[in-house]
């Protein structure tokens, strides 16, 4: 153990809890940072977790308002904050000053599995500081793995380098340049620490002639297979296309949006300073979209394993299974990500215990056999180890919703009615369910947009473009958003989209927006 | 305890409120929460900013969810079955929803932000103290209630480690009659402002409903000022129509009355009244009065100002007179009061045409700081 943690205000009782505790995580194999614990109190609680957990911020006015809203629903009683842990190594974990001791002991549970999850699920290396600029290998690491995630310490230099900078040039002028920034800040490329994006070496290459690929054929038989003139059409073709990509910037799309700007944007340099800013602690929270079932599931798993065989005694475990079920519950027909997650990973357990995977399984159609199909292999354990290592939310449904998962679980997707003006239960057929689901936790929600060309219509404009999936770009909140690229940009930005079915391309020049209904 | 927090919290406010930052108020969503307080439901505001970003449109998108249900149900279950959302109780509960809001105190500060309101200067009378007790010192007597633990229990380790009885292996303290401390406490004099506004209003057959809400609303919004300024500001409200009487605030502001107007009845009644209860010297003092102007007779007016001259205006912080328009044309009281008050800065008088015109008339009223 660390000196952090015997430096904390955690009272005697409770450390020796977490001591306890730690050892029973340790023992089921659970592997994760040192966790400092620390005793807040509940405003001070409110206060860190408008910050999204951490000590120190830069000063933005929405962190007040998360403030309010959490401490309004804390003074009248609607909800309050159990537990809290960031990825940080070490991790600091937050205990409610108040809270009984079975909940106290059922946060250190839930924390311990969190923070195996930091350490050990390959997305999470993305916030390794000294990882470099790309991870080539996300899963393998030294056997003493011990990153740098002083991530503390970052967003409090982050706050300090702001606060230097509103220092300069007054609250209001820096304030509204990081309202910009945060409308653009869902403009990032989430797996570009992991893949090489850009290729700089083919650029310096003199390009090769152009080639037409010739179909397969026998000498006399060439003239008639792949016609001259028909080569010749082509190889004109070709080089147009490549004249029309020789100007052409950047070179392949960018879904690193931000990071263009960043490099490309006439900015000032305090404006550079705080765009970066942003970009930065947009991508350490990535990680925790990307595995929010995952994250909560794992930790819920644990927490209620551990609780219930180790740690609770019998004038415990009404209180807590009061609380678990608080934790649990679906109301309203919501999915609950820390439900979803626990009850797939019991799932997993389940069948890799009983050998319910691979192709024998999977060609059985008998439901009888299907129903009463245990091989005693045990393989559970392991299996949901290493899924919590090597999967995101949208592999980990992928691959393991099952349709006998989803009917036991009573999922179904849900429309809009417009006849009805609400919403309705559309369906209960899996490939519908789970085609829904991934395209929810696709992008974790935001559509992906790229960008395509710096030198639109040769007029130094910006062209973005919407891959779009079906649904369509909030309008207005799309036409403020171009506002705030065209404050970044300093030029006119269009952005190719469809709307209602049509390709359009919305356009700002900084005083009007207009919509072109023939696309690029 | 002050927090990291407060700053961005009141930018938020500041934002909110619409003083800074006015290009964010169209984002501003006013959500709520619903609580209970007792047995009702009380709707909590939240206003939300929503900075804008690349999203997809709400209604196409849909998604999954979880529970029972057959294809074409809400989603939620049918009203009124299970126990989920906080939607569903608003619904069937509507009556009984209150709203909470910002407190009067942030209203008053908005006020007097708002309309620049001078903070109140206080008559400078401190000759009424109040006595307060401070737990400040510790003392080797007191009450087991008041016993402080820790310098108890230091006192008792000073001493089992001085004479020798102190195991390190077995830690324990045993604190004896002599190790007790207690905390003691001291009297604390303070100065306290006292503040009393004397509300009189005409309720002659002129005033009508109209006329009753313009003064209901401004005395409102005077007395939350005075409030903010003053604790334990004390409130007596007079009618009058040919006599005056004392009557509770809600008789007050209910009460229409035919017949004449004298005056006169209810300054002396609030000069009485200030002599019986609110000596001068330690009162901070506050006559309002409103009318539509339309005293009986000139006999009855100059009576009326040889009383403020004589008795009100000595005593009182400020008069203020407010004259509101009455449907039969406005009157001749305030011309008169300004004709022979001209020159005295503590008669404060204002004309109040409709309900707009009640945020002037206020200013006109406090903006002195008096």
């Amino acid at each position: 153990m660390s000196q952090f943690a015997t430096n904390t205000t955690l009272p005697r009782y409770l450390r020796d809890e977490q001591e306890k505790v730690e050892k029973i995580a340790k023992a089921h194999g659970l592997d994760f940072f040192p966790v400092v614990f620390e005793m807040l109190s509940y405003d001070h609680m409110n206060e860190i977790a408008a910050y999204g957990g951490f000590p120190n911020r830069y000063p933005h006015w929405r962190f007040g308002m998360e403030y309010e809203r959490l401490s309004k629903s804390y003074e009248y009683g609607l909800s309050k904050i159990y537990e809290m842990v960031i990825n940080n190594n070490p991790s600091y974990a937050y205990l409610l000053e108040g809270n009984s001791l079975t909940d106290q002991k059922l946060v250190m549970c839930h924390v311990f599995g969190h923070v195996d999850f930091f350490k050990n699920n390959f997305a999470f290396r993305a916030t390794d500081l000294d990882a470099g600029e790309h991870i080539a290998d996300p899963v393998g690491r030294r056997k003493e793995y011990d990153p740098n995630r002083r991530w503390v310490d970052k967003m409090a230099n982050h706050g300090s380098a702001v606060r230097r900078i509103v220092d300069r040039y007054g609250i209001h002028k820096v304030e509204e340049f990081v309202d910009v920034c945060l409308s653009l800040e869902n403009l990032i490329d989430p797996w570009s620490r992991f893949v090489v994006r850009r290729r700089e070496s083919q650029t310096d290459e003199e390009p090769e002639q152009v080639e037409v690929p010739r179909l397969k054929s026998k000498d006399y038989m060439d003239e008639f297979i792949n016609p001259s003139e028909y080569i010749e059409e082509q190889k004109k073709k070709m080089e147009a296309e490549r004249e029309l990509e020789k100007g052409k910037f950047p070179a392949q799309r960018e879904q690193d949006v931000l990071l263009f700007l960043l490099e490309n944007a006439p900015l000032e340099r305090w404006e550079r300073a705080i765009l970066s800013i942003i970009r930065d602690e947009g991508y350490y929270f990535v990680p925790q979209m990307q595995t929010k079932i995952m994250n909560e599931g794992w930790a819920s798993y644990w927490h209620s394993k551990m609780m219930t065989e180790d740690v609770c005694d019998w004038s415990e475990i009404v209180d807590y299974a009061e609380n678990n079920a608080g934790v649990m519950a679906t109301s309203g027909g919501r999915l609950n990500p820390y439900k979803l997650g626990v009850e797939l990973y019991r799932n997993i357990e389940e069948r890799w215990n009983k050998g319910q995977f691979g192709q024998e399984w999977e060609d059985c159609d008998d439901l009888d056999v299907k129903k009463n199909w245990d091989l005693r292999l045990g393989l559970g354990k392991q299996k949901v180890f290493e899924v919590r290592a090597l999967y995101n939310d949208v592999t980990f449904i992928d691959e393991f919703l099952t349709p006998e998962f989803a009917m036991e679980n009573k999922m179904f997707t849900f429309n809009w009615s417009n006849r009805n003006e609400r919403y309705e239960i559309d369906t209960r057929e899996f490939q519908a369910v789970k085609e829904k689901l991934l395209a929810q936790l696709t992008n974790f929600g935001n559509p992906s947009i790229f960008v395509e060309d710096a030198n639109y219509e040769n007029r130094g404009e910006l062209l973005l473009v919407h891959e779009h999936r079906g649904v369509d770009l909030r309008s207005d909140y799309a036409r403020e958003t171009m506002a705030s690229l065209v404050r970044v940009w300093k030029r006119p930005v269009s952005l190719a989209t469809q709307i209602d079915g049509k390709k359009a391309v919305l356009r700002f020049d900084g005083k009007e927006h207009g919509v072109r209904h023939d696309a690029p | 305890m002050s927090l990291k927090i407060d700053q961005d919290h009141s930018r938020f406010r500041n934002i909110v409120r619409g003083k800074i930052r006015q290009n964010l108020r169209r984002y501003i969503s006013q959500g709520e929460m619903l609580g209970r307080k007792g047995k009702d439901l009380v709707s909590i505001p939240i206003p939300q900013i929503d900075i804008p970003r690349f999203t997809f449109g709400d209604k196409q998108k849909g998604g999954v969810g979880q529970g029972k249900g057959d294809a074409g149900d809400p989603v939620g279950g049918e009203e009124g079955e299970g126990e989920d959302g906080a939607g569903q109780a608003g619904k069937d509960a509507g009556d009984h929803v209150l709203e909470v809001d910002i407190t009067l105190d942030e209203l008053a500060d908005i006020l007097g932000e708002e309309l620049e309101l001078p903070a109140i200067e206080n008559k400078g009378k401190s000759r009424i103290i109040a006595a307060k007790d401070r737990y400040t010192g510790i003392r080797r007597i007191g009450p087991e209630s008041l016993r402080h633990f820790k310098r108890t229990y230091k006192e008792a380790l000073r001493r089992s480690i001085a004479s020798g009885v102190y195991d390190p292996g077995n830690p324990m303290i045993v604190p004896q009659k002599e190790d007790k401390r207690f905390r003691s406490w001291k009297e604390d004099h303070e100065p306290v402002a006292n503040a009393v506004i004397l509300y009189m209003m005409d309720v002659s057959g002129s005033m009508g409903d109209e006329q009753k809400e313009i003064v209901r609303i401004e005395s409102f919004w005077i007395d939350t000022w005075l409030r903010r300024q003053y604790q334990g500001l004390e409130s007596r409200y007079i009618i009058h129509d040919a006599v005056a009487r004392e009557v509770d605030r809600e008789t007050f502001f209910r009460t229409r009355e035919s017949g004449g107007t004298m005056i006169s009845s209810a300054y002396r009644l609030c000069a009485q009244i200030i002599d019986e209860h609110y000596p001068a010297a330690e009162w901070n003092i506050y006559p309002f009065h409103f009318s539509d102007g339309d005293n009986w007779s000139m006999d009855d007016t100059l009576t009326c100002i040889e009383l403020m001259k004589k008795e009100i205006l000595p005593k009182v912080n400020m008069f203020a007179y407010g004259q509101v328009e009455s449907p039969y044309g406005s009157g001749q009281f305030v011309k008169d009061l300004r004709e022979h008050f001209s020159t005295d800065e503590r008669v404060i008088t204002s004309e109040i045409r409709d309900r707009d015109a009640v945020v002037g008339s206020i200013k006109e009223f406090l903006g002195k700081g008096k």
